[in-house]
């Protein structure tokens, strides 16, 4: 029952074993292939917009609201319709996906990295420094995100960088529990007591032996966050707090066409929701096929 | 064991003078509430006046130290706006939001229990497949906007449900509760979804991954060797074991639903104690936002400590206290 | 502009004499705020005053487009500069059945300084009064220190409530009336112990969920056409809207200018609108050191009165008001709308104008512009960020690049009195319906003695105006107070001492088969809600 203690199979090497076992499922091969669409969209998004939506020189309010289909006054088709400022909605998706991806990605890595040394450190030497650190993951977990991110972005006010330290602050402490959680069972496995035995370095057993064994659940976690990031992001923008609403995200875009969604002006908060879903979707498709991949205990 | 539970009240006392400070720090740091409670047309005299009346002209170490000496005193404070204890205020609004809260959790388990454990059995059929795709969008829809599509389909275009509100309230143990007339049932069950629908996608994972597990365990193997019926086995034998990991969570989940109503109730214009707090943040109504916090915390606290208990009491390998590094 | 206004009280004008009470009638309204208490004296806030005209009246009553006329006095007078005399109505009874008298006026005078933790108190509306007597049960004289005219326009800000039987004796002093019993609490008002006089009675209260009024058989004036009204909070503006569109409720007030041409185009739905009293409006901050500007060599631009004339020259208001405001908003001239008391006719919209405000920009020394932040709150009035976005658009196509610095209404306020932004946009309703109150928060010279410039944290200084509206303050001659604030209002247009963008249009949406005549103050006041027949 216990997977670590069964001998890896040396078939193929992991990498091809693993890209085979991920291709076993066609859905999250098209969220992979969505996935890379979607980031190659957004971090070329200057070089493929007929507009540059965060410029309020390139917007025209006389071409407000316009449905989708229409020419404005400058020279190219409004595809997906347009905003309020008469933002062409096609460029400001794009730039809204590169806006929601990077603050998401941005703050679940970072996140991820003060959360796991914590975890982890807190994890091996146990005792006061544990208790300590886990009083401090508890408090952080018993106050609820979206309040914790409301309240520190009314401080700090509105600005990406701001709602990326907002979002690591949130949840930091989330991967700190979970990679606790693993590493106190790996912990009292048989190979740490060995490497202990060997008189290994700590800095060794942590992350030669311990870190790795700890990774799988991680990384699952992590993707499945990034996409909890961007929607935390949208909510926070429906709040009234979040990204400048002169360079809207996904979120934001969103919030600002809510508005007209029961007017008939349906592309405004439509189109930028559908694009958001399926990033969305799409990161969660590839998530939840590396969490099968990576579950030992399913492997067949 | 007694030792170790004085030693976790004593912990969540801290936690909560911690967070009581944050939150002082964090409002004052935010705007003075007086800014955006006084009317307009006040004159700095009567800005002063209104100042001093609600006591935010002291200093805030000063005014910390009130609220403590209050709070040990169990007075939270009264609210700037509603001229109410905070406490009174909130615990008004409680049953609404735990009607909700439960109301939801228990939709979430009805339909995500039985659509996990169907996904986990015929995990290749089409039907299971579908099933998780179908989570993942759960998971995916952020919830406001979730929310206003409920209501446009439900309320606006079909016309079956109310767009939002209460409802007809009757009184159970000297609280209001809606559950019980038709009314108020029917304005229920639209936030209910809202939240409920992504611990529903929550709950079929969950039950999903438990039941592809437990097949595999040998004592399944065993009692399918015996000629035990599937149905048998599926209902009796595998269900007790996908249970308790399903419910731990979700005891787990409960304070978060709780806390994160704030949304659906906003939607659907809930009178809860999350709209609550979402309106007291706005004005910086800063006694119902600590009142409020601390009784958030104070329930999970609550549920982590059951949590642990039981869980040290299910796994001895887990010991609760002086673990050794 | 009077021919608009005229369509728009038209649209919603009340056609109909009711048939009284034949069966039991409920009118159910979805209201975007919630009062924070029911204590009239609590909270001098816009909700809370809208549902205390409902039951607590005051002597002086306000009419749609916020003129005064008679409430519980049925005439008043100024005896001399300062002496006012006001005759009160005999027909009033307070719905435990005792009669209103003058000395409920004075108890009311007596208990507005007294409510406990009141965050927002009603004493600004009655501070210049220095005694009140009352020489018969229906006599009431109120003097002053100096001559003050507004003090009928004040009386009608506040409800008078019932005096208790040991207070019927209590005379008013204005530094504390010696009461040795106990001032009613907020939660007495919460809880419907006290009475009122108005056409509706408290039936229930639910904090965020419901006000549940009741029509009040023996009121004096015109019976209500509603056997109960029930308020509804429902702040989320969609599903407010839908709360209408699904029927739940009969009538909502603000629904969001988005939805209102899909409302209007609702066969069963009506929309009534009217001008109100709030005027969208740029501040600009005076100091030689200013936070929002960039590329001026450390100076402040704003101080150049030719960069003022053409950053408003730079604005095409129209276009705001068709695209941004949906219509429901008039190019603003001045502070107040041109129907209402002190503002002056003459003064007209700033024209769009880019290439002057060029022009302009060249002979102050920036040919190149500069950068320029505004601040904008947004959640505080209509569309506001959409606004100051459009705002920012206009100003960078004449080379003043702009950004937006959006946050939150208490994050805002808090930079605003720190003076933290060059230019800030917001909004202001005259509470009094007259030209003194904006002039004297937003354009008078900051001076505390005098409650002069409380909105003023940029300094804008105008001696000229300051003179003119002092002068007014003190002349309680109508005819002559009016030409004074005029002349005031002009002092600073001229001088672009303050940018008005828009008066905001307030909008109501209900069913079919009701009518409201759009009021001015924005309130939503049941008894005007009339069926059609």
């Amino acid at each position: 029952m216990s997977a670590a203690s069964t001998p890896r199979r040396r078939a193929d090497s992991p990498a091809a074993r693993f890209a085979r076992e991920f291709a076993e499922s066609k859905l999250a091969l098209v969220g992979l292939l969505g996935f890379v669409v979607i980031v190659l969209a957004a971090v070329f998004a200057p070089l493929i917009t007929p507009q540059n939506p965060y410029d309020l020189g390139q917007l025209d309010i006389m071409d407000g609201r316009l449905p989708p289909g229409s020419a404005g006054g400058w020279g190219f088709t409004y595809w997906l319709g347009t905003d309020d400022q008469g933002r062409d909605m096609l460029s400001g998706i794009i730039y809204g996906l590169r806006t929601s991806l990077g603050v998401g990605a941005m703050s679940t890595v970072v996140a991820l990295l003060v959360g796991s040394s914590v975890g982890l450190l807190a994890a091996y030497y146990g005792g006061r420094v544990e208790s300590l650190v886990m009083r401090v993951v508890d408090l952080q977990l018993s106050f609820p995100a979206i309040l914790v991110a409301l309240i520190l972005l009314a401080v700090l006010g509105r600005g990406v960088d701001k709602v990326v330290i907002a979002l690591i602050i949130v949840q930091w402490a989330y991967y700190a529990r979970t990679i606790r959680g693993s590493a106190l069972v790996e912990r009292q496995k048989e190979y740490i007591e060995a490497a202990r035995c060997l008189a290994l370095g700590d800095r060794r057993v942590l992350f030669r032996h311990l870190l790795p064994n700890c990774l799988p659940p991680l990384i699952v976690v992590a993707t499945v966050q990034v996409a909890h990031a961007i929607a935390l992001e949208a909510t926070l923008s429906f709040l009234g707090v979040g990204v400048p609403v002169t360079e809207p995200s996904l979120g934001l875009l969103i919030a600002e066409g809510y508005g007209y969604l029961l007017s008939g002006d349906y592309w405004i908060s439509v189109y930028p929701g559908v694009a958001l879903l399926i990033a969305i979707v799409c990161i969660n498709l590839v998530g939840d096929q590396l969490r099968d991949v990576m579950n030992p205990r399913l492997r067949r | 064991m007694l030792v170790y539970l004085i030693r976790r009240f004593g912990q969540a006392m801290l936690t909560l003078f911690v967070m009581a400070v944050l939150v002082f720090i964090g409002i004052y740091a935010v705007g003075n509430p007086i800014d955006v409670l006084i009317s307009p047309d006040a004159d700095q005299a009567e800005i002063a006046a209104a100042t001093a009346r609600l006591g935010l002209d002291r200093p805030l170490w000063e005014q910390f130290l009130t609220f403590l000496g209050n709070a040990v005193q169990g007075d939270l404070g009264r609210s700037f706006v509603h001229n109410m204890p905070a406490l009174d205020l909130i615990l008004d609004r409680l049953p609404a939001t735990f009607e909700l809260a439960v109301f939801a959790m228990l939709l979430a388990i009805f339909l995500g229990v039985p659509l996990g454990m169907w996904a986990g059995l015929h995990p290749e059929k089409l039907s299971g497949r579908a099933i998780m795709t179908g989570s993942i969008f759960g998971f995916s829809l952020p919830n406001f906007w979730q929310g206003m599509m409920l209501i446009m389909i439900f309320a606006v275009i079909l016309g079956w449900l109310p767009s939002g509100g209460r409802g007809e309230t009757v009184e159970l143990l000297g609280f209001r509760v809606s559950f019980l007339t038709l009314d108020g049932l029917s304005h229920m069950i639209l936030p209910a979804l809202n939240l409920a629908l992504f611990k529903t996608s929550l709950v079929i994972r969950l039950t999903r991954a438990g039941t592809r597990e437990v097949a595999l365990m040998d004592y399944v193997k065993f009692a399918r060797a015996k000629g035990v019926s599937s149905r048998r086995i599926v209902l009796v034998h595998m269900l007790k074991n996908i249970l308790i990991p399903v419910v731990t969570v979700l005891g787990l989940e409960f304070g978060s639903v709780i806390a994160f109503a704030v949304v659906t109730e906003t939607v659907f214009a809930w009178p809860g104690m999350g709209k609550l707090l979402i309106d007291s943040i706005v004005l910086l109504d800063r006694p119902v936002v600590v009142a409020y916090l601390m009784l958030t915390v104070f329930i999970f606290i609550l549920i982590n400590l059951v949590v642990d208990v039981a869980y040290s009491a299910l796994d001895p390998r887990v010991r609760l206290a002086d673990r050794q590094g | 502009m009077t021919g608009r206004l005229a369509t728009a009280l038209l649209t919603g004008a009340a056609i109909t004499v009711l048939a009284g009470g034949a069966q039991a009638e409920t009118l159910t309204i979805g209201t975007a705020a919630e009062p924070s208490a029911l204590d009239p004296h609590f909270h001098n806030l816009g909700p809370n005053n809208e549902t205390r005209r409902h039951i607590f009246e005051s002597l002086v009553n306000t009419d749609a487009a916020q003129r005064l006329e008679p409430g519980l006095a049925e005439s008043w007078k100024a005896v001399d500069d300062t002496t006012w005399e006001f005759k009160l109505r005999k027909d009033v009874k307070w719905t435990d059945g005792k009669d209103f008298t003058a000395q409920d006026v004075i108890w009311t005078l007596c208990r507005i300084p007294n409510v406990k933790d009141s965050p927002s108190s009603f004493t600004i509306y009655t501070k210049a009064v220095a005694d009140a007597q009352a020489p018969d049960p229906h006599t009431l004289i109120v003097k002053t220190d100096s001559p003050y005219p507004l003090v009928p326009t004040e009386f009608s800000t506040w409800g008078v409530i019932q005096a208790p039987e040991d207070a019927q004796d209590l005379k008013f002093k204005k530094d504390g009336c010696e009461y040795a019993g106990e001032w009613p609490k907020t939660e007495d008002f919460n809880a419907g112990k006290q009475v009122g006089t108005g056409p509706f009675k408290l039936e229930r209260y639910t904090k965020g969920d419901r006000i549940v009024l009741a029509r009040n058989e023996t009121y004096w004036g015109e019976q209500p056409a509603w056997d109960e009204v029930v308020f509804r909070p429902i702040t989320s503006p969609a599903p407010r809207v839908a709360a209408l569109l699904s029927g739940d409720v009969d009538m909502i007030d603000s629904p969001p200018i988005q939805d209102l041409e899909r409302l209007r185009s609702d066969a069963s739905i009506e929309v009534a609108q009217g001008l109100s009293n709030r005027v969208i409006y740029l501040h600009m901050d005076q100091h030689d050191q200013t936070p929002g500007v960039k590329g001026t060599d450390g100076k402040n631009p704003m101080q150049d009165k030719r960069v003022r004339e053409a950053l408003s020259k730079a604005i095409n208001r129209e276009a705001i008001v068709d695209r941004i405001m949906g219509g429901v908003a008039e190019p603003a001239a001045q502070l107040l709308p041109e129907s209402m008391f002190g503002s002056d006719p003459e003064l007209k919209v700033t024209a769009y104008d880019p290439e002057g405000a060029k022009k302009l920009l060249a002979e102050a020394g920036y040919p190149d512009g500069f950068e320029l932040v505004i601040g904008t709150p947004n959640d505080r009035y209509m569309n506001d960020e959409k606004v100051a976005q459009a705002v920012a658009q206009f100003f960078t196509r004449v080379g003043i690049k702009t950004s937006i610095d959006a946050s939150t209404a208490p994050v805002f306020f808090k930079r605003r009195n720190a003076v933290d932004f060059t230019m800030y946009l917001a909004g202001w309703g005259a509470a009094t319906g007259e030209m003194s109150s904006p002039l004297k928060s937003l354009a008078a010279t900051p001076d505390k003695s005098r409650g002069y410039g409380t909105t003023n944290p940029g300094e804008y200084s105008n001696p000229e105006m300051d003179k003119l509206l002092t002068e007014a303050l003190q002349t309680v001659d109508d005819e002559k107070r009016e030409e004074l604030l005029r002349a005031a209002s002009r002092a600073v247009m001229n001088d672009y001492g303050i940018i008005p963008l828009h008066y905001e249009v307030t909008p109501w949406a209900f069913r079919k088969g009701l009518s409201y005549e759009p009021r001015a103050d924005q309130y939503t006041l049941a008894m005007y809600v009339k069926p059609v027949n």
